[in-house]
């Protein structure tokens, strides 16, 4: 009753049973690939809104691969929102930061994360807590140092969540570096510009007084040319 | 009464985790929270139940010799299925479950009762054996999620029972997956045994 372990029958039945599978995923994939570029675009939408309160009108830009979102209201700028991402400790950091038109922190959305659940996953309301030194809503990291308090920074990092934190922080001034027109690159990394820390052999500490320096040689440059 | 049997055998007899300890990776993997252990344990049972009836039904159009890859192929059509339904319809969980939801394809416990129960029983128990041993595992990742998520964070399915600074972080993490198991299996073998 069972069909014979031939080669004919064998590679029969493995090459119809492939199909049959084939065919069904393909018709799935039709009818989900709408709800999903949905879910993915509303997501964004209601990331954008809530992070940024209200508008009238929105202007996409696109910055060094970090995407801006300005908002206007009857015609004039009141902020924008910002996607940045930065690598964490389970894998890319995605989030979503507004700012109003002077540079301060509105609110922000975590929009993709694989960090330890329980740990690093806090990070989705960790930054808006009002407790010590972790709310980043309203600070301006233009003037505030915004990087994990180890690090010499203003912020308390999450409980046991340093890396994680790190790269929060760091999206953030990515964000804000497209934000006000700097330069993404020279934040890229390493989330702070000033180390004071004992733990300043970090390769990211190079890298920062890499471009510390970098922003010097620049400075003298524009001083000469003027 | 056989088909109550069948239900029970994977429910408490052959549960999948306590007693087959099979499926060992997604168990201490994503139980980090009962909600977690309780999806992924749904999203196993969909493919149970799916790939052992359709094992089942064409059982006997199998050669011997190909019958683990044209298994393995049903099973994967099951979760690719599950998985761009999951991100249709349910977005919220598929990005908590990530990459353990395509690793059901590998989890031996699918292709364990295809091969150990739907291959040599007609599609109407292997379909009960499916429920049985699904809601068996879901069972085991709900019950090892919440023990975690108390004993770790203070809270049951996110509601709070204790503050979260009594806690102790290391059952959130990986370690305390295998403490409570352990303490798990022992229980239940006691159980058994009584």
């Amino acid at each position: 009753m069972k069909l014979e372990s031939n080669f004919k029958n064998m590679v029969l039945v493995l090459t119809i049973i492939s199909l049959i599978a084939a065919g069904v995923l393909g018709s799935v994939y039709q009818v989900t690939e709408e709800p999903i570029a949905k879910a993915k675009a509303e997501k964004q939408q209601n990331a954008i809104k809530q992070v940024l309160g209200n508008f009238d009108r929105l202007e996409e830009e696109v910055l060094e691969g970090i995407t801006l979102y300005k908002g206007y209201v009857a015609d004039e700028f009141v902020g924008a929102a910002v996607e940045a991402s930065e690598n964490g400790f389970g894998g890319e950091v995605k989030i979503m930061v507004g700012f109003d038109k002077e540079g301060n922190i509105l609110d922000y959305a975590v929009l993709q994360q694989a960090e330890t659940p329980g740990l690093g996953t806090k990070m989705v309301d960790w930054f808006k807590t009002d407790k010590g030194n972790q709310n980043i809503k309203g600070k301006n990291p233009g003037e505030k140092q915004l990087s994990v308090s180890k690090d010499g920074g203003d912020i308390d990092a999450i409980t046991a969540a340093t890396i994680s934190s790190r790269a929060f922080l760091g999206a953030v001034n990515k964000a804000y570096a497209a934000f006000s027109g700097g330069d993404v690159n020279a934040v890229s990394g390493a989330p702070n510009v000033h180390h004071q820390s004992a733990e300043s052999a970090s390769c990211d500490s190079l890298q920062s007084t890499v471009a510390d320096s970098l922003s010097v040689i620049t400075d003298s440059i524009n001083v000469i040319n003027d | 009464m056989k088909s109550l049997n069948v239900i029970i055998n994977g429910l408490v007899k052959e549960n999948p985790t306590f007693v087959l300890l099979l499926g060992m990776c997604p168990t201490l993997g994503t139980t980090s929270s009962a909600i977690n252990g309780m999806s992924m344990g749904l999203a196993t049972t969909f493919v149970l139940i799916c790939s052992n009836v359709v094992i089942s039904l064409i059982k006997n159009l199998v050669p011997d010799k190909v019958r683990i890859p044209c298994y393995v192929v049903v099973i994967a059509a099951f979760v690719s299925v599950l998985q761009m339904c999951m991100e249709a319809y349910v977005p919220a969980i598929y990005e908590t479950l990530g990459l353990f939801i395509p690793l059901i394809v590998v989890n031996c416990i699918v292709l364990g009762r295809a091969e150990a129960f739907a291959a040599k029983n007609n599609a109407w128990y292997s379909a009960l054996d499916g429920v049985g041993i699904g809601l068996g595992f879901t069972f085991a990742l709900t019950l090892l999620g919440a023990i975690r998520e108390l004993l770790g964070t203070g809270k049951v399915f996110s509601m709070t029972i204790f503050a979260e600074s009594y806690g102790a972080l290391i059952f959130v993490l990986a370690p305390g997956a295998f403490i409570a198991l352990g303490y798990l299996i022992a229980i239940v073998n006691r159980l058994r045994k009584a």
